[in-house]
């Protein structure tokens, strides 16, 4: 999806970064990128650095960065919204007018990221970025460093012990499905999204698992 | 030996006894060097207590809770996470300048964020999973 925003972008100073968190590695991610055939970078993060460093939480999330290298929009929900909450679980499809609804949402958003590639709009300044960054707590970052030692625990054939890191981890960090997912054995669809997934999901109650972005 | 794995990579240094470890290998995984006032970094010191260095050996994960930052550990204490503090992951965002990463796309060649200066970025993450 964000091959269209690349490519409508083309005569613009512009890129897209898409950085896939996957701790089972680059082979995960590679059919995924291989079908998309992306002409912008496409990176493999197998620590998820970048979630760690901006303070993400889920994917897709998404930054703004300017020219001079200036976060002007924090982590925000890039273009998902919670519409698959309401799929009809047999057959995971979308009644036609919450597909709709999801596709509208979806094209404001990167209708908002077009504006602001061309005319600076959405941009947000100094002071009200800075009141959108995220707040790592020690929590948060006690959990990053027990989801990098699970990471390797996996890697390295312990997944008993992993097993027991992740949860840890997640317990620490609860917003975070990044860590949660990541965790996961992976249904043969290659999904992380068992039952675990959705009783976490339906959990939530009313709150959002794709914040919706505030434009 | 113990692996220890820090923000910018992965170290196997020889250990006792939990992550006891030889001045030399103290610097390489904290990046502060012990010297008589205690463990520094360019112009600042903190001073070890008698449980942080013993035996001519620095704690290396006594001195990395000391300054705040997150240590796990595996129960055979031979793989240990030095993590990025909070105090630290908010005072790089706080200044609004992207934090700077370079990791490999698929074909293995690194790309740098601060290398796409001059450009708007739309930084963007996703998984397979």
């Amino acid at each position: 999806m964000w091959e269209d925003l690349q490519t409508c972008l083309f005569d613009a100073p512009f890129v897209v970064i898409a950085v896939a968190q996957e701790g089972r590695g680059a082979e995960q991610a590679r059919p995924w990128i291989e079908k998309a055939r992306p002409s912008y970078p496409c990176l493999i993060d197998e620590e998820h650095r970048v979630s760690a460093l901006y303070g993400m939480v889920n994917v897709p999330q998404c930054v703004w960065i300017d020219e001079r290298g200036m976060i002007v929009r924090p982590p925000e929900t890039a273009g998902s919204t919670d519409h698959f909450r309401r799929m009809d679980p047999a057959t995971r499809t979308l009644a036609p007018e919450l597909a709709a609804e999801r596709e509208a949402a979806r094209r404001a958003y990167f209708d908002a990221v077009r504006a602001w590639v061309r005319t600076g709009e959405h941009a947000l300044p100094g002071d009200a970025a800075r009141a959108r960054l995220p707040v790592i707590s020690a929590d948060m970052a006690m959990a990053e460093a027990l989801f990098r030692l699970g990471l390797h625990l996996r890697r390295v054939g312990q997944e008993d012990e992993a097993a027991e890191v992740f949860a840890e981890a997640s317990r620490m960090h609860p917003e975070s499905w990044c860590i949660f997912r990541d965790a996961q054995v992976l249904e043969p669809s290659g999904f992380a999204g068992g039952p675990g997934f959705w009783a976490r999901v339906n959990a939530l109650g009313d709150k959002p698992y794709y914040k919706p972005p505030e434009l | 030996m113990a692996v220890v794995l820090i923000e910018t990579g992965t170290h196997a240094v020889p250990s006792e006894g939990g992550l006891r470890l030889a001045p030399e290998d103290a610097a390489r995984v904290t990046g502060w060097t012990l010297k008589p006032e205690g463990m520094c970094r360019d112009d600042l010191c903190v001073p070890l207590d008698g449980a942080m260095l013993a035996g001519g050996r620095v704690d290396a994960a006594a001195f990395w809770r000391h300054l705040g930052n997150p240590v796990a550990s595996d129960r055979a204490g031979e793989t240990w996470v030095l993590g990025a503090g909070a105090e630290a992951r908010n005072a790089a965002l706080a200044g609004l300048e992207a934090p700077d990463f370079a990791l490999p796309d698929l074909a293995g060649k690194v790309h740098r964020l601060s290398d796409y200066r001059g450009q708007k970025v739309f930084l963007t993450t996703w998984a397979s999973w």
